[in-house]
This record gives structure tokens, sequence and C-alpha cells, in this order.
């Protein structure tokens, strides 16, 4: 039963995310968080950070993840062929059949109408994100960090791997502060 | 050997490849184009394309037809797996080592502290699709669409797939 669960979130993910696999992001948050709920935010959080940090594609590499969480190594192979088989035979039978597939207008404005669509399950997912980090971190640190990001991410144009490789080092050599710990006894 | 080759095709853009499959595109590119010529640039454009028509992720659907054309279903298989395997291992591997300390406070300040830098990341991401509608359709298309699944998905709860197929019929019919 898990592994048909495991299946179809993640067949839906693979069939619905158009645009690549960041497109799929907030979909795999939508059917493992909210829907078959195998893990909170934070820890959906955590393995988008570890996964950004990480090379190669994201969308295989939170399938994969999420699998193993919930059923082992049967659990990787069944996420992430449910994440790419559906497409990629697609594609093969697409481009042997008929090559002008992307040249049909109705395919093109099909492509065209969810990018849109994307970028609002984006936003939100961000501004999910940013609301948790105020709630743990307060305005002040996290509007802090959260502009220091962006400075370094996009006007400098610095790799998201160093900045996250940098922050959990500093968070794991400094020592907490009284008013952290108390925020976590709701968990 | 050409499995061989196919797999070291895929697994250089797959370890080196940072910002999801699409960073890989041009990776990819230099490999089975320039380093093993199996494909022109205009012939690599042409997949390329289709793969973006296609919904799932790009990058294994771009290792899946290229190593079916090189070297048959077995080609597809070595493809796919030599874009995905290494990647997903060091992530299995690393995401465990943090949740066997995941009680400590430690580990939970980690967690914390890059939540802001994580919520950038998807904040940018959401300007590149809006800049990218914007770009394929206008702003007043761009405004609608995202007027409408912004009331369909956060006010009304709607799931993703009904918006998304929605939005596949409108595109079809409105944006052809």
């Amino acid at each position: 039963m898990t592994h048909l669960h495991i299946f179809w979130a993640f067949f839906k993910v693979g069939i619905l995310g158009y645009g690549g696999g960041p497109s799929s992001i907030p979909l795999v948050h939508k059917e493992v968080v909210d829907h078959y709920k195998w893990m909170n935010n934070d820890e959906f959080g955590d393995v988008l950070a570890i996964g950004n940090t990480l090379p190669g594609p994201i969308a295989t590499k939170m399938a994969g993840y999420i699998g193993y969480q919930v059923a082992g190594w049967l659990g990787v192979i069944n996420a992430v062929l449910a994440t790419i088989v559906p497409s990629i035979i697609a594609m093969i039978v697409l481009l042997v059949s008929l090559s002008t597939f992307s040249e049909l207008n109705w395919v093109n404005g099909m492509t065209s109408a969810i990018v849109p669509v994307v970028g609002v399950m984006l936003g939100i997912l961000t501004w999910e994100f940013f609301i948790k980090a105020k709630k743990d971190l307060g305005w002040k640190f996290s509007i802090g960090l959260t502009i220091g990001s962006l400075f370094f991410l996009e006007l400098l144009g610095f790799h998201p791997a160093i900045i996250i490789i940098i922050l959990l080092i500093v968070a794991f050599l400094t020592t907490p502060k009284q008013s952290t710990t108390t925020e976590e006894v709701k968990q | 050997m050409i499995y061989w080759e196919i797999f070291m095709a895929f697994f250089i853009p797959g370890i080196i490849g940072y910002g999801g499959g699409p960073a890989s595109i041009p990776l990819i590119q230099n490999e089975v184009v320039n380093r093993y010529e199996w494909l022109s640039i205009n012939e690599f454009g042409e997949v390329l394309a289709i793969g973006n028509a296609l919904p799932g992720p790009i990058a294994t659907k771009m290792a899946g037809y290229i190593g079916y054309e090189q070297g048959g279903l077995l080609g597809a298989v070595v493809g796919t797996f030599a874009t995905v395997a290494p990647s997903l291992i060091l992530m299995i591997v690393l995401l465990s080592i943090l949740y066997k300390y995941k009680n400590s406070p430690k580990v939970k300040r980690m967690t914390m502290f890059i939540r802001p830098t994580i919520a950038v990341l998807l904040g940018v991401m959401t300007y590149q699709f809006f800049f990218q509608s914007y770009q394929n359709e206008g702003w007043m298309q761009t405004a609608f669409l995202v007027v409408v699944s912004l009331l369909l998905l956060g006010k009304f709860k709607v799931h993703p797939a009904f918006v998304i197929i929605g939005a596949l019929f409108y595109g079809a019919i409105f944006l052809s």
C-alpha cells in the first residue's frame, strides 16, 4: 500500500511538473507534506537545502530521498521511476513518431500557460518558508538573513551551495541563545 | 563500449551540474554534441524543444532519449541511471547522517539558519517563472493566469493537479 502511495505521489509530480525539475518542487511539497504527511515543513526544507547544495537534477534527488525515508531502497527505486519513466516514454514515443510535436501551436500554448501557474506555486512556497523562518528566528534575524542571501546570491552571483554550507557551519559553531530554545518546545 | 560512453556522457553532467536539471543542459550538450558527436547542434536543439514541451524533469528526459537513440532500451536505462544515481546516493547518505542527530539543538539550528536562504532561492525561481511568462505571453495573460491560479491555489485550496490541467486547457485554446 505504501508503495502504491509512493508511486502515485511521484507519478503525479512527474506528469504535472512542466518546466523541468524545479517546477516540481511545489508539487512534491503538496504530495509529501500536505497530502501523505511523510514529512513536515522543516524536514522538507532540509531536503530542499541539501538537494540544492548537491549537484544533479533536483526532482529525482527529492523523489529518491523521500522514497528512501518512507520505504527504504525499494522506495527509492519506486519514487525515482514514477517521477521519470512516464515522461521518458512520452519523449521517446514522440521523437520516434512525430518530430514536429514541439512546433504545434496548441502544445506551445499549453507549455506557456503553465509557466505563471508554476510561478504562483513557487511564490506560495516562498512565503511559507519565509513565515516559518520568521517564527523560529524572529523578524530581525530572518530579514537580515534573507537580504544577505539575496545580496550574495543575486548581486554577487555566489553559488547557493557556498551560502548554505557557510550557514550550516556558522549554525554548528555558534552557541544557541535562550530565546530559540523556547520556540522548539512546540515540536 | 557504447554503454560505457553513455554512462560517462551523463555521469559528468550529473555530478558537476549544480542548480537542478535545467542547469545541466549545456553540460549534456557538451558531451553529446562536442565530445561524442551523437547529435548535431540542431538535433540537440530539437530534442531539447520537445523535452521542454513535455512534463517531468528535463535532464532525465534528455538522458533517456539520447541513451535510447545510441543504445536502445538498455542505453536509456544507463543514461538515466548515470544522471540520477550519483547525486541521489550522496544525498541519501548526507541526510541520513544529519537525521541521526536530528534532535540535537545544533542540527535544529542548522535547519533554521538555512531557511531564509531557501526562501530566497524559491523566491528567485518564482521571479524567473513570472519573467519567462511575461516574455512568452506578455503581462496581460501573465497577470490573468497569476491572479486566477493564486485565488484557486491560495484561497480556495484547489489541488494543484486541477489548476495545472485547467491551465493546460486554457493554453491549448487561448495561447496557441
